[in-house]
């Protein structure tokens, strides 16, 4: 602490309008095996009090090791080899890890990505946000505690006391995120660097902390540093603008200006790839029309009911249950994209999961002539029709096992052709998705994010299902890549006539690419319809939150007014004896569907 | 733009990645030199297996330091050390690597089978194995020994009986958390079956873990078979074993240090040697990891 006074006097003293942060010819190196390779090359910028400054840039454009190098938190091998970093009049690159130490969560905090990472999980929350405090501010437990109930408080945490002596598991990924919030800011530190603090949350979740983080820059003159991939995060909270690619700046400026007028042919074509709601013609696909009664669907479920019993009571019998899946009907026409929408918990990847037979399920699916009553219908054969490709292609991917071996494997597990014939599959599989045939015989982590997920499309295509589910396929892929793919995936469907059901909670990409949409709740369908009908004509008071809550990537755009709604999803666990609610759908014209509205207080 | 296509990495086969690795060369020639010594024993070793020699006690019966007619000095009867250590490689690489092998195949087939099916199959392979865990291993060991009669295979077998349990907790922890990850629902989903997933998709991930055991197991088996041998049900005398030759001397280790201090740095160098080995073939086995040794 004594360490910290002077420099913050040192900051005070500075006038208004002095940068707080300046960052100059900063350039980051990693120490590799053939010599050091550059990371950041010469990044400037500046930041002043109670300014945002957005950092923007896909995977790798080295956002985050300059977020990093300012907070002295680069990894062993990675080192600053030049520039400065300007706190006040304190360079924090030439200051000793222990003056440094000081001044990290003091004057500059940092929150990340994963809330749950980055919390400790076997710490209450009240004891997390007390140590901080204390690591900087000679105060007595019981002061420590009152200044972070203050911290809870200030960030708009529902029951306050009672977080406090909770355990991380026992809050939501967003109220975590405040937690995270509330930590960084109770020492009042003069710059704040988010490092996509919202990527991990539901849009719903993501607006209510966005507009957190808006009014506490806006109470406490906190500098931030925004560094997010999304550009619509950019436009609804940046003052300034730092556009970055391979660890270069490519231009920056303030946000009405990138957004009006890029410079660099860059940021034009990051732009150009943001999907945007409501800017996709609303008949650009025959589908829009009113269906074609002949052809049969490719895909009907029927009152499709997904429950796992949870919890322990006397003789090890279950008390809970979680209705993941809670009577869902509805179809898929061929050569449709059909998409599921909804926040995380609401039950649309169960869905996936049922339809690939990986979870048990109960009612109806009829998918391409198999009728499926339960997971063991899911046979081999059903397979064959359908397939899914998974969110993080990382993952999906057997990490010891050859690309091609990889794409082959599912015309090996069903004893199609032989090894030449396969090989040739491959080969045209790999061509069609857009990768190089000399690529057959690499390992999944030599390709890229967007190489590897055009990897599972090809397994997924291997075997010419009729159904492509596709649970978050492009949530996890820059923009730009995710253009790239949501183009891959609509040619498949011209060429091929596969349908798609597309799960997302990504309403942007929703609407540009489905035909016919349905909104998730708890399990359950509170809407459906043609995209235009839901996205363009919403009913129902959720599916208009849910629409509401999209950052748009559009500076000059202006949300109207809405009160804060700081209610928890509710819980799909439920007391055995105690099903939900079943929600009827009513048609309100061209088969656009909507459940009526709970009772006032509950969000359905 | 990250779609860029990554550069060729240069591939080799594991043998030539092997071979760049001076500490598992060296851990290689240990193990080569200890094993052809082991089979060759009666041809290389300067007395007989059992002679008491005259000249190997001095004139107050004391064993013989390292030197001269002994290189590495004599035992309490005047038998040559050198030479009961090459035959007690036998018994040691014997018990090492069968026993060792053993476990690991019992270890691994509880465990993998119990983390992949959970369910009840997976409980009570479990539950046993727990009770295999609890129950003290060498009061196993001397019951299953006095039921059968006591040999070199036998130990080995007892040996195996008593050390699978470790190996089984966790390669079924690490199965379980396996099991899990989204490549085997990936595999689910396009309609492969259990031998499959299992021999293709999950075993090449527990190698890593399998070898890491299999290492360390080594040296503690070859003591195990000491113990055994101490308790007279392990390799009977006066067959020689590297654990038993220190067993037989500890109370004189301060008189006659030397017979203590080479079984057991045969014993350290024999772990030692197979523990770099395994660490190499963790790493070159393992594919995210070429291009980065």
């Amino acid at each position: 602490m004594s360490l910290a006074e002077p420099l913050r006097s040192g900051a005070a003293q500075a006038p208004d309008g002095a940068p707080v942060l300046s960052v100059e010819g900063l350039s980051v190196s990693v120490a590799t095996e053939g010599g050091s390779r550059p990371l950041v090359q010469g990044i400037s910028f500046a930041l002043r009090r109670g300014e945002t400054l957005a950092i923007a840039g896909e995977s790798g454009s080295g956002k985050s090791i300059t977020s990093l190098a300012v907070m002295g938190l680069l990894p062993a091998n990675v080192r600053a080899t030049a520039g400065t970093v300007r706190l006040g009049a304190t360079d924090l690159l030439r200051l000793p890890e222990s003056r440094m130490r000081a001044i990290r969560g003091d004057r500059v905090a940092m929150i990340f990505q994963e809330p749950m990472t980055s919390l400790n999980p076997v710490m209450t929350v009240g004891a997390q946000l007390a140590e901080a405090i204390r690591a900087h501010a000679p105060l007595p437990r019981r002061a420590a505690r009152a200044r972070a109930l203050d911290a809870l408080r200030a960030v708009r945490l529902s029951e306050p006391e009672r977080r406090l002596d909770q355990y991380p598991h026992e809050l939501s990924g967003g109220m975590r995120q405040r937690v995270m919030i509330a930590m960084a800011l109770a020492l009042k530190p003069d710059v704040l660097i988010a490092d996509e603090p919202t990527t991990a949350l539901d849009v719903t979740v993501q607006r209510e902390v966005l507009d957190l983080l808006r009014e506490l820059r806006r109470e406490t003159g906190t500098a931030l540093v925004l560094i997010t991939h999304d550009m619509g995060v950019v436009a609804e909270m940046a003052d300034r603008v730092v556009v970055m690619k391979d660890g270069r700046l490519v231009e920056e400026g303030p946000v009405a200006r990138i957004f009006a007028a890029p410079r660099q042919p860059y940021t034009r074509a990051l732009l150009a790839a943001v999907p945007r709601m409501g800017t996709r013609p609303p008949a650009d696909v025959p589908a829009d029309a009113p269906a074609l009664p002949s052809a049969p669907p490719v895909c009907t479920l029927r009152d499709l009911t997904v429950r796992f019993d949870i919890g322990r009571g006397l003789l090890g019998r279950p008390t809970h249950r979680v209705h993941a899946v809670e009577g869902v009907s509805f179809d898929i026409r061929a050569a449709e994209t059909f998409a599921l929408v909804g926040e995380s918990g609401c039950g649309k990847s169960t869905i996936a999961r049922a339809i690939a037979g990986l979870v048990p399920f109960a009612g109806g699916i009829d998918l391409a002539g198999h009728e499926l009553r339960g997971q063991g219908d899911v046979t081999r054969a059903v397979r064959r029709d359908a397939q899914i490709v998974f969110q993080d292609p990382a993952a999906a991917l057997d990490p010891r096992m050859r690309v091609g071996d990889l794409v082959a494997e599912p015309l090996v597990i069903h004893g199609i052709g032989t090894r030449d014939e396969r090989r040739a599959t491959v080969e045209s599989l790999f061509e069609r998705v857009g990768l190089s045939r000399t690529q057959l015989d690499r390992y999944p982590h030599e390709f890229s994010g967007g190489q590897r997920q055009r990897v599972c499309i090809a397994r997924a295509l291997a075997l010419r299902p009729r159904l492509i589910v596709a649970d978050e396929s492009v949530s996890a892929l820059d923009v730009s890549v995710q253009a790239r793919v949501l183009a891959l995936l609509r040619e498949l469907q011209d060429d091929m006539g596969v349908s798609f059901l597309f799960i997302s909670h990504d309403m942007a990409v929703v609407d540009s690419i489905a035909d016919r949409v349905a909104v998730m709740f708890l399990g359950q369908i509170l809407e459906m319809g043609t995209r235009a009908q839901v996205f363009g004509d919403p009913r129902h008071p959720y599916t208009r939150r849910l629409i509401e809550a999209v950052p748009v990537p559009d500076p000059t755009h202006v949300r109207p007014p809405r009160d804060r709604l700081a209610s928890e999803v509710p819980s799909p666990v439920r007391r055995r004896d105690d099903p939900p609610r079943r929600l009827r759908l009513r048609d309100v014209g061209d088969g656009h569907l909507v459940s009526e509205p709970g009772p006032p207080g509950e969000p359905v | 733009m990250s779609d860029a296509v990554l550069p060729e990495p240069r591939r080799r086969t594991a043998l030539g990645r092997l071979a760049r690795r001076p500490l598992a060369l060296l851990g290689l020639l240990v193990i080569v030199v200890t094993v052809a010594a082991a089979v060759a024993a009666p041809w290389i070793a300067p007395f007989g297996r059992d002679e008491q020699l005259f000249e190997g006690l001095t004139l107050e019966g004391a064993p013989m330091p390292p030197g001269g007619m002994f290189p590495l000095g004599t035992d309490l009867l005047g038998r040559d050390l050198l030479t009961r250590i090459l035959w007690g490689a036998r018994t040691s690489l014997v018990i090492g690597v069968a026993a060792n092998g053993m476990a690991l195949l019992i270890g691994t087939l509880v465990g993998v089978t119990a983390g992949y099916f959970r369910g009840w199959i997976g409980s009570l392979l479990m539950r046993f194995t727990d009770l295999m865990m609890a129950f003290p291993a060498l009061l196993l060991a001397i019951c299953l020994a006095a039921i059968f009669t006591p040999s070199l295979w036998i130990v080995a077998l007892v040996i195996a009986l008593v050390n699978w349990v470790q190996v089984a907790r966790v390669l079924y922890t690490e199965t379980t958390s396996l099991a899990e990850r989204d490549f085997i629902a990936a595999e689910r989903a396009i309609g492969a079956g259990h031998g499959r997933i299992l021999f293709r998709h999950v075993l090449p991930h527990l190698v890593p873990t399998i070898i890491v055991w299999g290492t360390l197991g080594i040296s503690t088996t070859v003591l195990l078979e000491a113990t055994l041998s101490f308790l007279g049900i392990g390799v009977q005398p006066p067959e020689p074993s590297w654990g038993n030759i220190i067993f037989e001397n500890q109370t004189y280790f301060q008189a006659a240090p030397w017979l203590v201090a080479f079984p057991g740095a045969a014993i350290l160098l024999l772990a030692l040697a197979f523990n770099l080995v395994g660490d190499a073939l963790r790493d070159v086995l393992d594919p995210t990891q070429k291009g980065r040794g």
